[in-house]
């Protein structure tokens, strides 16, 4: 009985003992579960707020959307640069299992070059592992379809569309319009400090060149926005809002493709640059510098192969010669110093020299030559131009003084930017006293005036300088902005660009401007012209002027050969013409280097730009 | 004291087949609860409901099988299934299958089985069993011999490496040596032992990404995309729920996956996102309900091993609910354990079935055992 109670008794108190701990344990459950939901209230409750706004920056992006480019036409329409949907093949690494085993299989359907796959791999070290990483760009057709087929195979791995600027002519425009490529550090510094740059959040590529670079803020277009939500990896879920983004303007150019054909297959294996424009606003119709390059090899980042064999290819094929070709002018300046010297009174319409065939200054032995060796006997302003006399200009340049020569001629752009609508424009020189002294520290001589009257010695122009300054003679004193672009379209409206006008030259005696016509009119009419050759038989009516500019170098730094040496000493022919020679509507201006004589060379390009443009009716 | 003892014993309504009805309500409501959250949390698959249905069941049938089981019956089998456990464990060190990263598995050859499950029902049964076999509170010696046969499996466990496993086990041992009525002294004296262990600890028995788990959760912001990006976005989920929540299937951190491990250990902030502190305080309460009936039980328990066993099993049940709460709300360091019978996952719901079938076969068993 005892041993039993004390049993019973145990048993109880061991209960006891039991219930006390439970309760303990219990009431350690229950404090704890006290100090979970008070820290549920501070974090659900108290900081709500803060932890909504995470949640809402994890979840929501604005995704910039970047706008189409716009589109580039040349007068009559057709398309210079367009957008075209190019595919590039991507991989979001994450979601690839083993990238050696599917690049290997990719490899087995569309040829990747181990380059190719280096850099990518290089890329997928640098990047997060959720990026879409491009593999090959550019794919073809045939490509694009092998891999849509094969696609459910590789997941991860994503065919991307983008639009990439193509150039359907290819080298034609290429220093017109130049080209676009990727948007690079010195592009976004400058956007920074023009505060462009959050409008290019979502773009690429920005123009590098060119119309393309000039015209940058008209064609790009304004960004758009997409608020959209995104999970973990980025993927988007879907969009909440968005902005969408305004597509560039299209340029519509006053140039035409049946001319710059023209031009090309003229200046086919020279060197040289030819420019035409309307005199009576400055549209450019033809603008071309031989040899060109395909723009489209630059839009994808250029190889370093291709951009060394364009670098230091002889002809320098990446020289816009229209605007940054550096030559002497020659003869083609002869009608602009007769003008002077009859608005000066240093020589009327009338008024006549001898020209023994050289020109020797008083109390100098040095002998001037005219390219014609034994001289044209008596000449007046006339013969002086049309048979191109040297010793009539040399004696007139002297006469006129080098201040009278340089501030006139500036007033014709020699020495300045004409103000055509691309950036790439060089002044070339238009020498004076002050400018020889800054140069060379050197006093002007009277023998530097001699050689200016047939446009040598310091004296340089651009082919554009010569034909704006040609347009100035046939609109009698008028002077244009040359321009590419006639207008803008934008959603179907078209808004047309006003042309520029600079100062007119005015001269005491406005009959001056027609004796200049005339002569220039009968360079290219009389047997004696030295254009008759060129323009025989045509059946519109013009004016010119040839040039043939003695041993040149345009600037650029360059190693010649000894072959490559003697082809660069032989003279560069120049033409500027107009027509019809009543109320022109076309002026341009040629040259070829090395190869000779204007008249031979330069005079027949002109022929055929005239010939087309008259029989297509190109500006009508 | 017979009257009230047999008035307690009369069988009534489902108690004829073992099963207690509170405890039941209250573990299915967790279950229905749970698997409402899950659905959210899986991404709405299908696939992954009708895994987890069959595993509920399964599980369930596993807890009523164990609840007709008399404790007499896990009084005798305690220690003979404790020893085969830790055989077990050591083979599975030695021969065991690797799976996400540790060494938990071993291949019976018809199925693939994890001894550390079993050692969470062996450890408290064999434990008990030691400690009821003489009167309470125990002797010292008594409580060392039972404080090693609770260290050597978590140590195993530990070095599998399963922290979370071996936290549980550790748990369920200690609580029934403190249930035992383990003096408070040595309680006190055990703490300051411990804490003076920990920077042992540190530096020569953890991992190293145990060691990570610990350092970030004393400052996940240092490392927002490495490890304590888990803790991060768990914690934005949560706050993000605010007192409503953003509504059943409208969790932007866990619908667009931004939290980890949604519809296993983190299934907590899934259901905080979406139903909010209302979806948490309800929560809270079923689990305490379950919580107050089994201790209700374990008090009610007619002997010593009993109430060891129940109490031991329900503190354990709690240490997962709060370790988990805990480690997602970023109370505590992220250790694997999931959320009872809410997370997605097998064996681990399997056990804690089991171990309810156990406590019910506690609570329904009382007159066998009192006329033995």
């Amino acid at each position: 009985m005892r041993r039993q109670r004390e049993a019973i008794q145990d048993h109880a108190a061991e209960a006891q003992l039991f219930k006390r701990r439970a309760l303990v344990a219990f009431s350690l459950v229950v404090l704890l579960f006290v100090i979970i939901l008070f820290n549920m209230y501070h974090l659900q409750v108290r900081s709500y707020h803060e932890y909504q706004t995470r949640s809402e920056g994890n979840r929501i992006k604005v995704v910039p959307v970047a706008p189409n480019r716009g589109l580039i036409y040349d007068r009559n329409g057709i398309l210079l640069a367009e957008n075209t949907p190019v595919h590039s093949l991507e991989i979001i690494p994450e979601q690839v299992a083993d990238l050696t085993k599917t690049l290997a299989e990719l490899a087995e359907l569309i040829e990747i070059t181990p380059e190719q796959q280096q850099s990518f791999l290089q890329d997928v070290q640098r990047q997060r592992r959720f990026n879409s990483i491009a593999l090959k760009e550019q794919l073809t057709e045939q490509e694009v379809a092998v891999l849509a087929v094969n696609q459910h195979r590789f997941p991860g791995v994503t065919l991307e569309a983008r639009l990439s600027r193509t150039y359907p002519f290819g080298d034609l425009f290429t220093h017109s319009i130049g080209y676009i490529g990727r948007i690079n550090s010195n592009d976004l510094q400058r956007l920074r400090e023009q505060d462009l740059a959050a409008n290019y959040a979502a773009s690429r590529d920005i123009g590098k060149i060119g119309l393309e670079r000039y015209y940058e803020q008209l064609l790009h277009g304004t960004v758009g926005y997409q608020e959209v939500e995104v999970n973990n990896r980025g993927r988007v879920i879907r969009t909440l809002r968005s902005d969408p983004a305004i597509s560039g303007k299209d340029l519509i150019l006053s140039l035409d493709v049946g001319l710059q054909l023209t031009a090309q297959q003229a200046l086919e294996g020279l060197r040289g640059a030819v420019v035409a424009l309307d005199p009576r606003t400055g549209a450019i119709l033809a603008f071309y510098s031989n040899p060109g390059y395909d723009p489209n090899l630059f839009v994808h980042g250029i190889s370093s192969a291709n951009y060394n064999a364009l670098l230091n290819s002889f002809d320098r094929p990446l020289i816009n010669r229209v605007t940054q070709g550096i030559y002497p002018p020659a003869s083609t300046i002869k009608p602009h110093m007769a003008l002077i010297g009859l608005d000066q009174g240093i020589i009327t319409p009338t008024s006549r020299i001898w020209d023994p065939g050289y020109y020797q200054l008083p109390n100098y032995s040095r002998r001037f030559r005219n390219w014609r060796r034994h001289g044209q006997g008596w000449v007046n302003v006339y013969g002086a131009i049309i048979q191109s006399n040297d010793t009539y200009f040399y004696d007139m340049a002297v006469r006129l003084g080098i201040d009278a020569i340089s501030d006139s001629m500036k007033q014709f752009g020699f020495g300045q930017r004409t103000g055509i609508d691309i950036h790439e424009e060089s002044a070339a020189i238009m020498p004076s006293r002050g400018w020889k002294r800054a140069r060379f520290n050197q006093p002007w001589f009277p023998g530097d005036t001699v050689s200016l009257g047939i446009g040598q010695s310091y004296w340089t122009t651009t082919p554009l300088q010569l034909a704006t300054s040609t347009a100035i003679l046939v609109n009698r004193g008028d002077s244009v902005v040359p321009a590419l672009l006639q207008g803008t379209r934008f959603q179907g409206e078209f808004e047309a660009k006003p042309y520029q006008r600079q100062p007119a030259v005015r001269i005491q005696d406005p009959q001056h401007w027609q004796v200049i016509l005339d002569a220039m009119e009968q360079t290219v009419n009389t047997r004696e012209g030295t254009a008759f050759r060129a323009f025989q038989g045509t059946s519109y009516s013009s004016g010119g002027k040839t040039g043939t500019a003695q041993i040149v170098s345009i600037a650029q730094d360059a190693k010649y050969d000894a072959d490559a040496l003697q082809e660069q000493h032989r003279d560069n022919a120049m033409y500027v013409g107009y027509a019809p020679a009543v109320d022109p509507t076309i002026v341009v201006a040629i040259v070829v280097e090395n190869t000779g004589g204007g008249g031979s060379t330069a005079a027949p390009v002109a022929r055929q730009l005239f010939d087309y443009y008259f029989s297509a009716g190109v500006n009508q | 004291m017979n009257d009230v003892i047999s008035e307690s014993q009369r069988p009534r309504g489902l108690a004829i087949f073992h099963i207690d009805t509170p405890l039941l309500l209250g573990l299915l409501a967790l279950m229905g609860f749970g698997l409402l959250v899950l659905y959210s949390a899986s991404g709405q698959s299908q696939a992954m409901m009708q895994a987890q249905l069959i595993r509920l069941g399964l599980a369930f049938a596993v807890m009523v099988v164990f609840a007709q089981i008399s404790p007499l019956t896990y009084k005798r089998w305690g220690l003979p299934v404790f020893l085969l456990g830790l055989l077990m464990l050591v083979a599975v060190l030695l021969v065991g299958e690797i799976g996400k990263g540790a060494q938990r598995w071993l291949n019976l050859g018809f199925v693939r089985f994890q001894p550390s499950e079993l050692m969470k029902l062996a450890v408290p049964l064999a434990i008990a069993w030691f400690i009821s076999n003489h009167n309470l509170p125990p002797k010292l010696w008594r409580l060392l011999l039972g404080f090693v046969m609770c260290v050597i499996p978590t140590l195993l466990i530990a070095k599998q490496p399963d922290l979370g496993t071996a936290l549980l086990i550790a748990t369920s041992g200690i609580m029934v040596l403190f249930l035992a009525g383990m003096s408070w002294r040595l309680i006190v004296f055990i703490g300051a032992l411990v804490s003076s262990l920990l920077p042992v600890m540190w530096f020569f028995v953890m991992h190293d990404y145990q060691k990570r788990r610990v350092l970030t959760f004393l400052n996940p912001e240092t490392d927002p995309l490495g490890s304590g990006y888990h803790i991060i976005q768990s914690k934005i989920a949560i706050g993000s729920g605010g007192l409503q929540g953003k509504g059943w299937l409208q969790g932007t951190q866990s619908q667009l996956e931004f939290l980890p491990e949604r519809h296993t250990d983190f299934i907590f902030s899934v259901l905080s996102e979406e139903f909010g502190l209302v979806g948490v305080v309800l929560l809270i309460s079923l689990y305490l309900f379950v919580i107050a009936r089994c201790m209700l039980i374990a008090i009610r328990a007619q002997d010593s091993f009993s109430k060891l066993v129940a109490g031991s099993f329900t503190m354990t049940f709690f240490v997962y609910v709060f370790v988990n709460i805990g480690m997602v709300s970023g109370l505590l360091p992220v250790v694997g354990v999931p959320l009872p019978l809410v997370s997605f996952g097998g064996t681990s719901m399997v056990t804690l079935l089991a171990a309810f079938g156990i406590l019910m076969s506690i609570a329904t068993h009382k007159r066998i055992l009192a006329s033995s």
